[in-house]
């Protein structure tokens, strides 16, 4: 076989294959899992070091989750004026 | 702990729009998104307007997350709902998919183009690095993550925007319709306010 045969063959070959590279099908339907979604993870927000804002008023742990549920809920039974009023 | 929500009296708004402008200023929203807007009804009709302010009510079932295509949206462990801007597409089902009108779309180009979906965060920020610049870029303040209630509840100068643990507004709620002992008109008294054989008559000339 003559090189410029062997040349003109491969030269087929990669056609073909780049051409039907483009015939490749991808999946276009969303996976839904249930808890489970498509973009980034969160961070859970008691895992932050809460010095690391520079107006936090509350303090707790870094990871502690009670101590951030009891900074949250004094906030919230705050906004009860009844109990600060009598 | 149980799922975050919002609880607006509408017995006691007064349509200021403190929690919107606290809501803007907190989160720095761009010109013409509203993340949070006061709706006033019988507007100027002596003794039958009413104000209650508006955002996202962090759906426990939310319509948004059934309908978004690229599957975007999120529920924290505290029931805010969420979503990933880098995945948003902007198409806008969200929007009608909503009952509040929630989700808001920036203008993005020249011909009115949508931009990807904004909307409130509970002030949660998002799924980025907590109180990170790139958080607040984003989805703005991450007042959750600092032990505080959303600026738009607690800016609220007649607390009738409440914020927090729905067990907790619920309470408040509660003991302050028992005290003025009217309101029950405003939301449905079960979900409310309890049994309806807990109700005190209401005194005469009572006010909010």
């Amino acid at each position: 076989m003559s090189g410029v045969r062997k040349l003109a063959l491969a030269g087929v070959a990669l056609l073909v294959a780049v051409g039907l590279g483009a015939c490749g099908e991808r999946d276009q339907v969303t996976v839904y899992k249930q808890g489970k979604y498509q973009g980034k993870p969160d961070s859970q927000p008691w895992q932050n070091d809460p010095s690391a804002s520079l107006y936090t008023s509350s303090k707790w742990g870094k990871g502690d989750k009670t101590g951030w549920e009891a900074a949250l809920k004094s906030r919230n039974l705050s906004q009860n004026e009844y109990t600060r009023a009598e | 702990m149980a799922r975050m929500k919002f609880l607006c009296d509408a017995e006691r708004c007064i349509e200021c729009n403190g929690c919107v402008t606290a809501c803007k200023q907190e989160n720095e929203v761009p010109w013409g998104v509203n993340r949070r807007r006061v709706v006033t009804i019988n507007d100027g009709v002596v003794g039958a307007e009413k104000s209650i302010s508006v955002a996202c009510m962090h759906c426990s079932d939310a319509p948004c997350m059934a309908v978004c295509p690229v599957d975007c949206f999120y529920r924290t462990d505290e029931g805010v709902v969420l979503h990933d801007k880098d995945l948003c597409i902007g198409c806008g089902y969200c929007f009608y998919a909503c009952p509040f009108g929630a989700p808001q779309f920036p203008q993005a180009g020249a011909f009115g183009l949508r931009g990807k979906m904004d909307k409130c965060t509970f002030c949660a920020g998002g799924p980025e690095k907590d109180l990170s610049k790139e958080e607040f870029a984003k989805y703005g303040s991450n007042r959750l993550a600092q032990g505080k209630l959303p600026a738009c509840a607690e800016m609220c100068s007649t607390k009738a925007l409440l914020g927090g643990d729905g067990d907790v507004i619920a309470d408040i709620y509660r003991q302050r319709v028992l005290k003025r002992g009217k309101g029950s008109e405003v939301w449905g008294w079960g979900t409310a306010y309890g049994k309806p054989d807990q109700q005190k008559a209401a005194p005469a000339g009572a006010k909010s």
